[in-house]
């Protein structure tokens, strides 16, 4: 059994990325908290530098890197921004829809744009009704005059309010067995009777944007139509593992990793008794319970996306490593208040924003009771 | 292909972020390195900015060169994802302990490996030695003219420079023409993010090391054999408390405390 072991080209992008983030991203991060603002002019520059088409081949304008480089990019960012990261993880959902199961035509128009950062993306399929409910779904798109015409109301959108280029699934009809058959259409912000609803005011992960998507019908052309008609469910089930869920793990292992960080120069600058905090044993656990969840988490996550590039389904591995570093988050941001004492309640520390960042990922990408239920189902079946 | 040559001297120092790991080797009175994990030295990075920066302006060549243990070549393929052609380690245990003249007697001769040059950079100090010699003593090696303290650097096509340096109350402004070493500060610009397509196009970038043989240099001029400059005796203060215990009745050991605190000068 090899160990974990990053190449050199995957190191050096990691201190690439922990530069750009400690220097652009870490000043601000606490204000965009505040003002639940996504950074329009920081996504820019994250284009510019190969974040945004990570993954995208070369001849589509992207880095052509992979989905490990993918995830040490959203855990440098989780580190100190994991509303940004979220707003990245979610523009990779749109982009991979549309590298993966785009025509030739859709990947030349849409790709350019979406890996420089130029334009963003998200992927909408929640609504009122449920979202890991996915059948669920009310939203319908008919086609009528050569033209489809979408109706309905996505909530809980990620990136609702930036995206240019979003991918949007809608009942399109039946299958053969009468149940309800969905598709996925590419809508630009342009198109007629398409407009961001109402934005939510979150908990966490506030330097995204999140809220609704309204379709009023909503008129979009034969091209606009992604990856075939009646295939929108298992493209979007098939994103939320490969990307969402992945992405929301490195995004947990981020934070996992400020608390573990955050923790230790507390534990080493702060005296009590005349000795530092970290001098008592009480806080020692407490750091090695933060160290033990980063190393788990680590393993768990970079161990599940390499499974998934090296072609496996890897559904479990994923929904575990999702489920064990969105919670071991919790569990590290909440350490790290109690050894902080009254120091881990005031705002001019991160670690509230922490908690708040690491409790808002656990329902993104589906809830921990989803990750249990397909981890069980693969281990029982 | 127009533009320049454009030679980047570059070196991994220790990681700033890890001085408090820092440690001398009392013995040969250098910094113990092994363990160390390096970074490009900082200064080095303005100094390869300037080189893309006039690269993209004119097109040319810009090589990038490092007298550094081969350990260290991980250093230097980082500097590559920021840009650059190819990379030159000058890599020799003769090398060891080399004070700042005999450190540019080596770069010296590989910069004479890939001639011709039109403009060598350099960060104006290391993080670690700070001399400031380095950029002017390869000028004076490559008998090109040289300049230190580089805080404005203009280059035109035809090789006319426009340099301004600080001094201590203010700056200078030189005038004159490549082929030219500078020593430029930090001041002179902002160093770009290194992208992810550099990250990937490093991969490929030639790094080529070349030992004392290969660079034809005297053994008996560089290295600490070579250097005029060698450590002194080397002594580390003492940081540990002083402290009597005072006995005897409550009024006797305060007069006594008393009188210690006056002679020590704590007590007017």
């Amino acid at each position: 059994m090899a160990e974990l072991k990053f190449t050199q080209q995957q190191e050096i992008l990691r201190k690439a990325v922990r530069e750009f983030v400690e220097k652009e991203v870490k000043p601000v991060a606490a204000k965009l908290d505040a003002e639940s603002r996504f950074p329009m002019d920081i996504f820019l520059k994250m284009g510019k530098l190969g974040f945004a088409g990570v993954f995208v081949p070369g001849e589509y304008g992207g880095a052509g890197l992979g989905m490990t480089e993918r995830a040490i990019i959203l855990e440098e960012l989780g580190r100190h921004a994991a509303g940004l990261a979220m707003a990245l993880m979610t523009h990779h959902l749109g982009v991979d829809a549309i590298l993966s199961y785009g025509t030739e035509e859709q990947k030349k128009k849409y790709l350019p744009d979406l890996a420089a950062g130029r334009k963003i993306s998200g992927l909408a399929v929640t609504e009122p009704t449920g979202g890991s409910d996915v059948a669920g779904q009310l939203s319908t798109a008919a086609h009528e005059d050569g033209k489809w015409v979408i109706n309905g109301r996505k909530c809980f959108i990620t990136n609702s309010a930036s995206a240019e280029v979003n991918v949007i699934t809608a009942r399109t009809g039946e299958d053969a067995k009468g149940r309800p058959a969905f598709s996925a259409f590419i809508v630009e912000n342009t198109a007629e009777g398409f407009s961001p609803g109402r934005e939510e005011d979150k908990v966490g992960l506030r330097g995204s944007s999140t809220g609704d998507l309204l379709m009023n019908g909503c008129s979009v052309g034969d091209a606009s139509l992604l990856g075939g008609e009646g295939n929108g469910m298992k493209m979007a089930l098939a994103l939320f593992t490969k990307i969402g869920r992945t992405g929301m793990a490195a995004i947990g292992l981020g934070i996992i990793r400020a608390c573990l960080e955050d923790g230790v120069k507390f534990a080493k600058d702060r005296v009590l008794y005349g000795k530092p905090l970290s001098k008592l044993q009480a806080i020692q656990f407490e750091i090695a319970r933060n160290r033990i969840d980063y190393e788990a988490a680590r393993l768990l996550t970079y161990n599940a996306v390499g499974l998934k590039e090296g072609g496996a389904g890897a559904d479990a591995e994923i929904a575990a490593a999702k489920y064990f570093a969105t919670e071991g988050a919790v569990r590290a941001a909440k350490r790290t208040m109690d050894l902080m004492g009254g120091y881990g309640v005031i705002n001019e520390y991160p670690v509230g924003r922490y908690m708040r960042d690491a409790l808002t990922t656990i329902s993104c990408g589906g809830t921990s009771h989803i990750m249990q239920i397909i981890v069980a189902g693969q281990t029982l079946n | 292909m127009g533009g320049f040559h454009i030679v980047v001297l570059v070196k991994p120092v220790p990681d700033p972020e890890c001085y408090d790991r820092v440690e001398i080797d009392p013995a040969a009175g250098v910094l113990a390195r092994q363990g160390m994990p390096s970074v490009l030295n900082p200064s080095d990075r303005h100094a390869l900015e300037e080189a893309l920066a006039l690269q993209e302006r004119y097109g040319g060549r810009v090589t990038l060169v490092s007298m550094t243990p081969e350990s260290s070549a991980e250093t230097l393929r980082e500097a590559l994802a920021m840009g650059g052609d190819e990379a030159v380690v000058l890599s020799d245990r003769a090398f060891a302990g080399s004070d700042s003249l005999a450190t540019a007697r080596v770069l010296a001769a590989g910069i004479a490996k890939v001639l011709p040059f039109d403009l060598v950079l350099a960060g104006n100090e290391s993080a670690d030695g700070g001399t400031v010699h380095v950029p002017s003593q390869v000028g004076e090696l490559l008998g090109v003219a040289h300049l230190a303290n580089v805080i404005r650097l203009e280059v035109d096509a035809d090789g006319s420079v426009r340099a301004r340096t600080r001094i201590e109350n203010g700056y200078v402004e030189v005038e004159g023409e490549l082929p030219m070493v500078l020593g430029l500060r930090r001041e002179v610009n902002t160093p770009r993010y290194t992208s992810l397509m550099g990250v990937l196009a490093s991969q490929e970038k030639p790094i080529r090391v070349l030992g004392a043989e290969e660079l034809g240099v005297d053994r008996s001029r560089v290295g600490m054999e070579g250097s005029n400059m060698r450590p002194g005796k080397m002594s580390r203060p003492s940081f540990c408390r002083k402290g009597e215990r005072v006995k005897g009745d409550p009024e006797e050991a305060a007069a006594r405390i008393v009188g210690i605190l006056r002679a020590e000068g704590v007590l007017g």
